[in-house]
């Protein structure tokens, strides 16, 4: 269970918002809405404890985030905006080593088995410079599939990505929550997944 | 311990594998070091007594100035493409995580200056025993290099025009090392013993690996807000 208190953001001189307040259970999913701007990367962030709110607390299971860091990071799994991937490697490779550093072996069966299911067949050893935008995408969601997490938190995850691969990615956001997963994402197209809760910045 | 051996090797192993991947880098950073060596003796002339006397300096400036030439892009891509916040993310150490790149920097930047620098010492007519000397001073200093680097590479991540900033920041912490490294030669070849320079830089290189990681996770985290 995630459950946030009267979080303040503040960005210079600005208040992006104030006083916010939600609860989200196990396998329940939140729809952070709002126009550009309005601080929806802040919040996930703040979530992520990548960045600190001004005031407010969060925590994960009755703990505060910043308390035991570790166990939180074991559940957690952030996708940004940013790809975090290597345009000079392989997706094989980008995957391999970034399951790496976060403390998973994988072996290149899997991760290609996981690659194929998400459409990249046949792309798994070309450098991630000759792909495009949504394969780009597509690889990094990779991660979705490889890393076992309990609470995602996921900034824009239908961005630059076809409509089977949109399809693909509401499936395993539902099996998600059908395994009592928590995730929490942004984004401005209207989903169609059940026991969502929304929240307009 | 293998909390800390297993994404320690993983850290290593990911960057040395980009290091391989961008060989120019490796090779523009060991002949800069060579061509820097070059020169001073072509501006100061031929005389041996004098080259010998300003071997260790000219060796330890090129390969101070040889290590900072990619301090900078220690940090930069991964935080440019989003690295560095999964890395920060991870349920690994994320100390850890930096010492490992801290160390793959090394291993790109400071190792080949070491093995280069006792060919290079040949032509500054050092002994034998000199330029053995001059190895195993480069050997202890070029970890202190890196490590107080980090600091600042971590420290000047998402500032404009922060190469400039970072030799600034980082060429006067370095003056430790250059003294007691060149110094050990200079004893050396003075007919010194090389024993008082060689543990104060061992001790540096010991004081710098226990804080500078730590330091610089530091850093990088107010970075990454």
């Amino acid at each position: 269970m995630l459950s946030v208190t009267q979080l303040t953001c503040q960005r210079g001189e600005r208040v992006l918002f104030e006083g916010l307040n939600f609860e989200l259970p196990e396998a329940q999913w939140l729809h952070v809405c709002g126009a550009n701007g309005c601080g929806k990367t802040s919040l996930l962030r703040i979530l992520t404890g990548l960045a600190e709110p001004v005031s407010g607390t969060i925590s994960w299971n009755g703990t505060a985030i910043g308390e035991k860091r570790e166990v939180f990071h074991e559940d957690l799994l952030y996708l940004g905006h940013q790809g975090a991937l290597k345009e000079e490697l392989t997706p094989l490779e980008n995957l391999t080593l970034s399951l790496g550093m976060e403390g998973y072996t994988r072996g290149p069966k899997d991760v290609a088995e996981a690659l194929h299911q998400f459409g990249l067949r046949g792309r798994e050893h070309l450098p991630v410079r000759f792909l495009s935008a949504g394969q780009r995408r597509r690889v990094l969601l990779t991660r979705l599939l490889l890393r076992p997490a309990r609470l995602w938190i996921l900034d824009e995850p239908f961005t630059a990505l076809d409509v089977h691969a949109v399809a693909f990615l509401t499936e395993k956001i539902s099996a998600h929550l059908e395994t009592q997963g928590t995730v929490v994402l942004t984004s401005h197209q209207p989903l169609t997944l059940a026991h969502g809760q929304a929240i307009t910045l | 311990m293998s909390a800390f051996f297993v994404p320690f090797k993983q850290s290593v192993q990911r960057d040395l594998l980009l290091a391989a991947r961008h060989k120019t880098e490796l090779i523009t950073a060991l002949f800069f070091f060579v061509i820097v060596v070059n020169l001073l003796p072509l501006g100061v002339g031929p005389d041996p007594e004098l080259l010998r006397k300003i071997a260790p300096g000219i060796l330890w400036i090129g390969a101070l100035l040889a290590t900072l030439l990619g301090m900078q892009r220690m940090f930069a891509p991964d935080h440019a493409d989003g690295t560095l916040e999964q890395m920060a993310l991870s349920p690994q150490s994320f100390t850890v995580l930096v010492a490992g790149k801290i160390t793959a920097h090394w291993l790109v930047a400071g190792v080949p200056v070491v093995l280069m620098a006792p060919l290079l010492g040949l032509q500054f007519d050092l002994s034998a025993r000199s330029l053995w000397v001059l190895t195993l001073s480069l050997l202890l200093g070029t970890p202190v290099l890196s490590l107080i680097g980090s600091v600042g590479a971590a420290l000047t991540l998402g500032v404009r025009g922060g190469g400039v900033l970072l030799s600034l920041l980082i060429l006067p912490l370095y003056i430790p090392a250059l003294i007691f490294g060149a110094g050990a030669v200079e004893a050396d070849l003075a007919g010194l013993s090389i024993e008082g320079h060689m543990s104060l830089l061992a001790a540096l290189a010991v004081l710098s690996a226990f804080f500078g990681p730590w330091v610089t996770t530091f850093a990088l985290r107010i970075a990454l807000e």
